[in-house]
């Protein structure tokens, strides 16, 4: 059984990662976030555990576009993201990345993808420099599942296991390539199952616990540490809001949202606090006192200057 | 100390490639083929053995190859790599044009991606239709990416130095007809030049004929065969697409009044336009209209005689430059 003290870590950062990204909906509905933004609630215990597994002092993670709360899991500042989602010159990125780019690499954070699948090669490479550098960094390369049918990610992984480069290859499986059903993508939808294909070990694990992900993501770092190279983990999880802020998810099947919902990971662990004797007073302490830090960091970025147009040709070279 | 070697075009790379992991340690070299077998054009031969796991070769992965070069570099390494053909680079084009070109933009700073990307291009007889293209105007046009085209053995030693020692991804387009046409002298072991600059391979006054990669030979051979009919032609290498050298284009049209440029790229959507547009802009009055010498919109044909009549030859650029002047 995991120490409670643990759970109650776990449950704090989910907690921000959801009250985050309310408050990004909230935004993006008054408008003062503009664009395309992918939210990740319901998937929050992928993030959670994986970071709590990780030493982001050394260790290298490149997330998808549905990246805030693998950017807030990895510590990065709440206020310099909203920042960077609103346009300001705080922004963790001075706006030149916003959500669905965000970077955030003094915590670990080396970049969101837009570009489906297309982290996995880079995250080979940062595992590539980790065997000349003698810095034991773990690279951990998180993506949906559709992004196995990228033909980079499969590249990534044969490159990674045949040099056995320390990279963590984490699916993010929601069920959905982005609005339709992965199980209508492929013939075999344990995703798993592939990387015995790369001749490397591969799980499915349970992406709504945090302390299952944690263990899983904490056995595959010692044996990317100790040189025996990559692995692959299917995180099983879902998705509780849509694709985009704005999508209907009228290709979601009746009842499928409310069961996914029944089973999204925040509740779950509130219920196992409470079984394992946490007092429901404590549990609401934390989420107000996470409302708050949210509240206040979206209040600060909203007064924060706009982005400075005359810096936009700053930058693009050394 | 800098010394003076008689060194084909390709030993001129290897060369520059053994100084960068001699110097730089930090340095990686890989690629199809590159490691063990030294390269299918012999380019990378010896630098396994001398450098071991530094220089390796890789699966027919060119996103894993570009991915891999992106991601090392934001950790410190400076990789070096090699696409075989540039036409190959298509298959993995997402690692150089949204991955590696945003590294240091999209992170405000916080990241960068010194790579270098070696390739080769263009035609030669017997390449079939995806081994032939000229692709440098697909790099060029992308903030973020450095582009050059060395066309002479120093070139091939001193701009691939720049491009390593370069804290942005660089596209050093190398051309397979140059390899191992010949030895040349090429001084090795001296400073690592600046980026970008182009230059007078020929200087003449009647028009300024600009080019860039193994086409330059053709341009010169046709500079020279019209000397004999009084016409008295500037040649400028550009050497660097990205960033071009506009101010020494400028300066010898402004003297010469007049303007060719010549690539072995296609015609429309080349950089050549780009080049045309500029001067237009610039507002350097000239004499007569400027004029694009290009391959015509064909896909390059495998039969050496097809190719042969698709790829400019002096011929067509001769009579390219005779007309602008005469005009």
């Amino acid at each position: 059984m995991p120490e409670t003290a643990a759970l109650l870590r776990h449950f704090e950062a989910m907690q921000r990662i959801r009250s985050f990204e309310e408050e990004v909906a909230r935004l993006r509905g008054t408008g003062d976030i503009v664009g395309s933004v992918h939210l990740c609630n319901g998937q929050e215990a992928v993030y959670v555990g994986a970071c709590a597994a990780l030493d982001l002092e050394r260790d290298a993670v490149f997330p998808t576009y549905r990246g805030h709360g693998w950017t807030l899991a990895c510590g990065a500042p709440p206020r310099a993201l909203f920042a960077e989602l609103l346009g300001r010159q705080t922004g963790i990125n001075g706006g030149r990345g916003g959500s669905a780019y965000l970077t955030a690499p003094s915590h670990g954070m080396y970049g969101e993808n837009s570009i489906v699948g297309a982290g996995a090669p880079i995250a080979a490479g940062a595992a590539l420099a980790a065997t000349f550098d003698g810095s034991g960094r773990v690279s951990l390369a998180a993506f949906g599942d559709g992004a196995l049918n990228q033909g980079a990610v499969h590249e990534a992984m044969n490159f990674a296991a045949v040099r056995r480069l320390p990279v963590i290859f984490l699916v993010e499986n929601n069920h959905y390539s982005e609005l339709t059903p992965i199980a209508d993508m492929v013939r075999i939808d344990k995703l798993f199952r592939r990387a015995s294909a790369y001749g490397m070990p591969g799980a499915r694990i349970d992406g709504n616990d945090p302390e299952a992900v944690r263990s899983a993501v904490a056995e595959a770092v010692r044996r990317a540490r100790d040189g025996e190279g990559p692995v692959l983990l299917e995180a099983m999880t879902q998705r509780i809001v849509g694709h985009y802020i704005g999508d209907a998810q009228h290709y979601r099947p009746a009842g499928e949202l409310e069961a996914a919902t029944a089973a999204e990971p925040i509740g779950a662990l509130v219920w196992q606090l409470l079984s394992v004797g946490v007092a429901q007073s404590e549990v609401d302490t934390i989420v107000e006192r996470v409302h708050r830090e949210i509240a206040d960091a979206s209040a600060q970025a909203l007064a924060d200057p706009i982005a400075d147009p005359a810096t936009v040709l700053e930058l693009l070279y050394a | 100390m800098p010394e003076t070697k008689k060194l084909s075009y390709a030993e001129a790379v290897n060369a520059a490639l053994r100084r960068a992991l001699d110097e730089r340690p930090e340095a990686l070299l890989f690629g199809e083929d590159v490691g063990k077998p030294g390269g299918v054009f012999g380019v990378t031969k010896g630098l396994h053995k001398q450098f071991g796991e530094r220089v390796f070769d890789t699966p027919i992965s060119e996103s894993a190859i570009l991915g891999g070069a992106v991601g090392s570099a934001m950790f410190g390494r400076r990789p070096i790599v090699e696409i075989m053909w540039v036409d190959f680079s298509l298959v993995a084009l997402d690692q150089l044009v949204n991955q590696a070109a945003n590294v240091r933009y999209v992170s405000r700073g916080a990241l960068s991606a010194p790579i270098t990307v070696r390739t080769q291009q263009g035609s030669a007889p017997g390449a079939c239709a995806q081994h032939s293209q000229s692709l440098e105007a697909f790099f060029a046009h992308v903030p973020g990416l450095r582009v050059c085209l060395p066309a002479t053995h120093q070139d091939a030693y001193d701009l691939l130095l720049s491009a390593i020692w370069c804290d942005d991804p660089v596209v050093v387009i190398e051309n397979r007809t140059l390899y191992h046409a010949g030895k040349e002298e090429v001084e090795i072991g001296g400073p690592i030049p600046e980026i970008g600059g182009a230059a007078v391979r020929r200087p003449g006054r009647d028009v300024t004929v600009l080019t860039w990669g193994a086409m330059q030979h053709r341009v010169l051979e046709a500079a020279e065969r019209l000397s004999a009919d009084g016409i008295d032609a500037e040649v400028v290498d550009a050497r660097w697409v990205r960033p071009l050298d506009l101010d020494a284009v400028l300066e010898s049209v402004r003297r010469t009044g007049r303007l060719v440029v010549a690539h072995e790229a296609h015609t429309v959507g080349g950089f050549g336009g780009e080049v045309v547009a500029a001067v237009a802009e610039s507002g350097v009055p000239l004499h007569s209209p400027p004029v694009r010498v290009g391959a015509p919109d064909a896909r390059i044909p495998a039969a050496p005689v097809l190719a042969g009549a698709v790829i400019p030859t002096a011929d067509v650029i001769a009579e390219a430059i005779a007309r602008t002047v005469r005009a």
